[in-house]
């Protein structure tokens, strides 16, 4: 084989540039574990909405104008106007929501596995800043249609940074251009939502596969495959990548786009969690809408915020929330990887966890009322509740033994 | 164990809210978007009541015609009174600044109007305006209290009087209940009335997003080639993995 890659158009290229020996790394020879399961798909989506995201985004940009005077309208124009700008459109604001549905669930399998933990910890680290620019793009984005939510949230969440001691006022201006949320912060925005935040994404997206394929992918059973190879030096658990994983991660993709179109092209407002009623407002500097808060993936957060009656605090609280996340190859020392073999406390304690997650996301999104806010004291506790008990787990956790081999399903 | 977190994901996401805001109750408008002389019955409504003070600058009468089946000579005739070509957009003539002294705000453009307060919202406020002579414009609203807008639509619907009763609740504090009754009949009929504002709040959220339509006919066609897609995808995938034991 590779002796007739050196002829022909290959051949030129291969002697130029690394074609054939990419391919042969990144996909054809790359040994992933047998066996992956129903969380290993969300990773390619990711990478799939990200690309999705990239191409309507292209071309939302050719009919926007980035005008606090006709922002609104002109996507309005697009959603009319324009041939196929609804479709478009919609594809980029269901895209936004999809992205965060599969990073979370993408994130979660990292907690399931261990995926983080040690030799993974750069991969963890890089996935965790693209998620943290994710949410400054989609926060940005979001002030892009100029509509009631898109401004107040703006308002809201850069004011956040008012809370900052000493420099707080000063930073917020900065951010903001202005003194209040104008067009000055729009054109900002906009330049940061399509081009300085999305080439960042995109090379983080980069070194997050190669650390992944420089130590290799982890799998449910947290089992190291490249420990027992097979006299061809492969895996005996591993399989090439391309075609096993292509092949199977292109049926993920269909059941993914069967769940994006139904929402896309019969529910693209999702009862007004991706696309907010009060967004269909044009902005007003000076009508504040009687309930302010960010689309449902951040809504957690918010709650956090919320939760704590001092603001800077919130605002530590907040940030720690995000934090906390990037140690957590640290934070969790059992040496187990995958929940399949790791004690009843370390399941109950992701339970709750991830129970705390949710019912955050909720209550973020509701009006603030006694009760709620007593609620979201106490998950806002209990999440960070998980951190705390990592650290201890060690003491008390009963794991089960490791086996050498992956098991297969 | 798989099993349990996916229950969980599936059970406390949406669906767990979604309480109607403020405390008035909205009356159901059941449109029927499909139903075109509905629609076109709105549309002549709508340019006669609504276009000369709300703008809906974001639609082109062209659009409309096109998509309500009204011929364009038909359009030009009989639903642009200020001229203009039918590729224009529903402007008005008013300007912003004397409508604001007017009205003491300028009447918000009406293009996506349905998508933002919801059609049983516009249903509902549309046929609560009542007499109040406190009021500058002579009329208040049930939905929206205090509205700058006048009843335009009374010559239609009549004079409205309010009729306060107190109720006592379940844990006994008492409520003001404010029913509306008709004083001074109008041209047409309550039922009559009520079907009006149902074509007139069709034609609304037809405005609201016109491509609807054709994007719920494309998404069948889309979702019924994923599917015929993911089950080819689904057997290249078992043939491949044939040979993963």
């Amino acid at each position: 084989m590779a002796e007739k890659w050196k002829t022909g158009l290959l051949g030129w290229i291969d002697a130029r540039f690394p074609l054939s020996s990419m391919w042969n790394e990144h996909l054809a020879e790359y040994y992933a574990p047998k066996n992956f399961n129903f969380w290993y798909y969300f990773g390619s989506l990711a990478l799939l909405v990200l690309v999705m995201q990239i191409i309507t985004g292209i071309w939302l940009t050719m009919n926007y104008k980035p005008d606090a005077q006709l922002a609104f309208s002109s996507v309005e124009y697009i959603m009319r106007d324009v041939n196929w700008g609804w479709l478009i459109r919609y594809m980029h604001s269901t895209g936004a929501s999809f992205f965060f549905i599969t990073v979370y669930l993408h994130m979660f399998r990292g907690l399931l596995y261990g995926s983080y933990k040690k030799p993974r910890e750069l991969i963890w680290i890089f996935g965790m800043i693209i998620y943290v620019c994710l949410m400054a793009e989609a926060f940005m984005g979001y002030l892009l249609p100029w509509g009631q939510m898109s401004y107040w949230g703006a308002q809201v969440i850069i004011s956040l940074f008012g809370a900052i001691p000493g420099i707080g006022d000063a930073l917020a201006l900065w951010i903001r251009g202005d003194y209040v949320v104008s067009d000055v912060t729009l054109n900002r925005f906009f330049a940061f939502h399509v081009i300085a935040i999305p080439i960042i994404l995109l090379a983080l997206v980069v070194m997050h596969i190669l650390a992944l394929h420089e130590v290799g992918s982890n799998n449910p059973d947290g089992v190291e495959i490249k420990k027992v190879k097979g006299p061809d030096g492969h895996p005996l658990d591993g399989i090439p990548f391309h075609p096993y994983y292509t092949v199977k991660d292109i049926v993920g993709v269909a059941v993914f786009l069967i769940l994006f179109c139904i929402v896309v092209f019969f529910i693209p407002e999702m009862g007004g969690y991706f696309l907010e009623h009060d967004n269909f407002f044009p902005a007003d500097p000076l009508k504040t809408p009687p309930h302010i808060k960010p689309l449902w993936y951040f809504t957690p957060f918010y709650a956090i915020l919320r939760a704590v009656p001092d603001k800077l605090m919130g605002v530590v609280a907040m940030a720690a929330a995000i934090v906390l996340l990037f140690f957590l190859p640290w934070l969790d020392r059992s040496p187990v990887k995958s929940i399949r073999y790791r004690g009843l406390s370390y399941k109950v304690a992701l339970t709750v966890f991830v129970i705390s997650f949710l019912a955050l996301g909720f209550l973020g999104g509701e009006p603030p009322s006694p009760l709620y806010t007593s609620f979201s004291r106490l998950f806002s506790v209990l999440y960070f509740g998980f951190f705390a008990v990592l650290l201890i787990l060690p003491i008390f956790e009963k794991t089960k033994p490791v086996p050498d081999r992956v098991t297969s399903k | 164990m798989k099993m349990r977190f996916l229950l969980l994901l599936l059970m406390v996401t949406p669906a767990l809210s979604l309480a109607a805001e403020g405390g008035i109750h909205l009356d159901k408008a059941n449109i029927d978007p499909e139903n075109q002389q509905s629609l076109q019955r709105g549309a002549k409504l709508f340019v006669n009541y609504c276009l000369s003070c709300h703008p809906a600058a974001m639609m082109r009468y062209e659009r409309m015609g096109k998509d309500l089946g009204i011929d364009e000579k038909l359009v030009a005739e009989n639903l642009m009174f200020t001229g203009g070509r039918v590729g224009d957009l529903m402007t008005v003539a008013t300007n912003p600044e004397d409508a604001k002294a007017w009205f003491g705000t300028a009447p918000p453009d009406l293009s996506v109007i349905a998508r933002s307060r919801g059609v049983d919202w516009l249903y509902t406020y549309l046929r609560s305006f009542y007499l109040d002579p406190s009021r500058i414009t002579g009329v208040n609203n049930l939905v929206f209290p205090d509205v700058g807008m006048p009843d335009v639509l009374w010559e239609l619907q009549g004079w409205q009087k309010p009729v306060i009763t107190t109720e006592k609740d379940a844990d006994g504090t008492e409520r003001k209940i404010i029913k509306l009754e008709l004083v001074q009949p109008g041209k047409l009929s309550p039922k009559e009335f009520d079907r009006a504002v149902r074509d007139l709040v069709n034609f609304l959220a037809y405005m609201g997003e016109p491509a609807k339509q054709e994007r719920e006919q494309l998404g069948v066609k889309v979702i019924l080639f994923l599917l015929v897609f993911l089950v080819v995808a689904y057997l290249l995938k078992r043939e491949y993995w044939k040979d993963v034991h």
